[in-house]
């Protein structure tokens, strides 16, 4: 069935509340509201408002009563209505959910998936355009997924519904209702930790996710690059092995992504080719992200988000050396 | 029960038997038994930083004793009482204590939650949790505690808000010391009393002599019942912390020696003896004989800890259900490079 993001994440969350009755969500204006993104439309309806909790305005205590939740066997999926307000739940996330297990000797863990909202590029109000990923990968013991498409989204939401971690799943807005793709009505999963391979050439290696990902497809078919293209879909953690086998394939690495620049996924990536497979590389890694200051008002953004022209330029850079 | 160990008979709990007067009584005492060795130890550098809970006992063991056998319990850091009573074998508190998670993991079923170090960051914990056992209809009630300096956190001022709207079974207590390190309670907040700040909530709060284990016992009792019907309820438990915040810490710094010496006065434990001793249900020799158990129990506890080799392989292999392939090669790494030799 053709399905954008918001209706294939509707679709897994419906599926994993059918399939087992301890998945219960919560969060601002996610019941009778269906979200501000009517991601959970229709949700209230068919489980429940025991199941579909509209919660009060506190990110810190929607995550904190997500993790008693889940302590006391339950399967919470807060919703955290942008990534920009999500870091009144940071202590939460950082101090209990990465720990408990680790505090516990596995003991006790916190399963629950934190779906939020993020990015920019759809002409939004300050703190409404955000990429934390960078701050939450750096947390060991929370499991970071960022999809790129219908499809993945679905199948990552699913599989992190199965997976006894607590989950940040980050939800890109500009890819929410931007194209649709074939989803498979029923249940499956695709796997976290591992990267996906979506295109692939022999001239450089392309390393991206999110926001990013089309904005790469786009410059590589317009030019008829000969790249690969690496979705890394899971960002913590990292699919080191596929980072490094196309990096030492091609030899070339450029790496996208929509978060600030500095101490971001990007460094980290560059980081491990660095130490592990410097000696395949024919030219210095190029990253590419949005400059190393918090993301602008609106009319500010096109300034300051990679757009095509800055990776085609890079991309550039990287054949010619 | 007043200082002197007199009780109204008029509002003594019907349920409460002489039998378990003396359970309190050997409780507390267990309590005050551990918090000496363990700052003893602290002082022998042979635990980490230590929080003593001398002069709390009973608001601890009157709370705890109140709760049912399947009740939960959300504690802070102070209430190391709790574990004891609910049945973290000895070892495994003193495993905690000289630094080792393996101590956290309780037994199977184990009603109270790990050590909680950020101030009030349990209290959301607490009413998620109970919204799990309304969820799935287990009747159990949570219990949580925070202290008078928690009460100025978001997360509990949050929670009990949640707690309110969801109609959680959750008894909230909040364990006032006076102190939160060198802060008084006067300059916590200007509210009069803190289980106020449970009305703001749309809450019940009642306050209650801390320090009278029969009072906490009962209010605890009382505020639980109605907890179990979805009335989530706030006690505040009036104490006094005799001792220090932490091991780290000297209070002679920032309050005087004076009203330490006027609320020993009022200590939890002298006047539940005093009761006893009156009723002819406790005596020196009872008192010596607990004494001598109580000093095996826990030096058999240290010495079983003090045997524990700790498995820094262990630290890898509880972060997630799995291993990634990329911490697995820091542990292989570390491993084969050998610098764990200590």
């Amino acid at each position: 069935m053709q399905m954008n993001m918001v209706a294939s994440i509707n679709n897994a969350l419906k599926l994993c509340m059918q399939e087992n009755k301890d998945v219960v969500l919560l969060g601002e204006d996610i019941g009778r509201d269906g979200g501000v993104f009517r991601v959970t439309d229709g949700l209230l309806d068919a489980f429940g408002s025991d199941r579909v909790v509209d919660t009060p305005l506190a990110e810190s205590s929607i995550i904190g009563t997500s993790i008693g939740m889940a302590l006391g066997g339950l399967r919470p999926v807060p919703e955290i209505q942008f990534a920009g307000f999500m870091l009144l739940g940071f202590a939460q996330l950082l101090n209990h959910a990465a720990r408990y297990r680790a505090r516990t000797r596995s003991g006790m863990s916190v399963p629950m998936v934190v779906r939020t909202p993020a990015s920019g590029g759809v002409r939004t109000l300050e703190h409404h355009s955000d990429s934390p990923e960078a701050l939450y990968s750096h947390i060991g013991g929370l499991v970071v997924v960022e999809p790129s498409n219908p499809y993945d989204a679905k199948g990552l939401l699913i599989k992190a519904l199965h997976t006894n971690d607590p989950v940040i799943f980050l939800e890109p807005t500009k890819l929410y209702r931007l194209f649709k793709q074939e989803v498979p009505e029923d249940m499956y999963e695709v796997p976290i930790g591992k990267a996906n391979l979506i295109q692939e050439g022999n001239d450089l290696s392309i390393i991206t996710y999110g926001t990013m990902v089309p904005v790469v497809k786009n410059v590589v078919q317009k030019r008829n690059i000969n790249a690969d293209i690496l979705d890394l879909r899971t960002i913590n953690p990292l699919d080191e092995k596929a980072v490094l086998e196309t990096a030492r394939k091609t030899g070339k690495v450029l790496i996208v992504h929509e978060a600030e620049l500095s101490f971001g996924v990007g460094a980290e990536i560059a980081a491990r080719i660095a130490e592990k497979a410097m000696y395949d590389l024919k030219a210095p890694i190029i990253r590419i992200g949005s400059h190393s200051f918090p993301y602008p008002f609106p009319g500010y953004e096109n300034y300051y988000v990679p757009n095509e022209l800055k990776v085609s330029k890079a991309i550039d850079k990287l054949l010619s050396s | 029960m007043d200082e002197e160990g007199n009780v109204d008979a008029a509002l003594m709990p019907k349920d409460l038997t002489d039998e378990l007067i003396v359970k309190m009584y050997r409780d507390m005492s267990l309590a005050r038994a551990f918090d000496a060795k363990a700052l003893s130890l602290q002082r022998q550098g042979r635990i980490v930083t230590y929080a003593p809970t001398l002069g709390q006992e009973a608001t601890q063991i009157g709370s705890c004793m109140a709760m049912r056998e399947n009740d939960l319990f959300v504690p802070n850091f102070r209430q190391h009482s709790l574990y004891l009573l609910k049945g973290l074998p000895m070892e495994k508190m003193f495993i905690s204590l000289r630094g080792y998670e393996d101590g956290s993991k309780g037994p199977k079923d184990f009603k109270v939650f790990p050590v909680v170090v950020p101030v009030g960051s349990q209290v959301p914990h607490a009413v998620g949790l109970a919204y799990a056992q309304k969820y799935k209809k287990s009747n159990a009630v949570v219990v949580s505690y925070v202290g008078d300096g928690g009460t100025s956190e978001g997360d509990f001022n949050e929670g009990i808000n949640f707690a309110g709207v969801w109609k959680v079974p959750l008894v909230m207590v909040i364990e006032n010391n006076q102190w939160a390190i060198s802060i008084p309670r006067k300059n916590q907040t200007a509210a009069v009393t803190l289980a106020q700040k449970a009305f703001a909530a749309g809450l019940k709060g009642l306050q209650v002599d801390g320090n009278d284990v029969i009072a906490v016992y009962k209010a605890v009792s009382d505020a639980a019942k109605l907890a179990a019907t979805g009335d989530p309820q706030v006690i505040e438990c009036v104490t006094y912390r005799l001792g220090l915040h932490t091991t780290s810490d000297d209070p002679l710094k920032y309050r005087s020696a004076e009203e330490t010496e006027e609320w020993k006065k009022k200590d939890p434990l002298v006047r539940v003896r005093k009761y006893l001793a009156k009723k002819g249900l406790w005596d020196d020799s009872m008192e010596q004989k607990m004494a001598d158990e109580y000093r095996a129990l826990i030096d058999d506890g240290v010495a079983k800890a003090e045997a524990f080799k700790p498995d820094p392989n262990s630290m890898f292999e509880n972060i997630y259900s799995y291993i990634p392939e990329t911490l697995k090669d820091e542990e292989d790494d570390a491993i084969a490079s050998n610098y764990w030799q200590v």
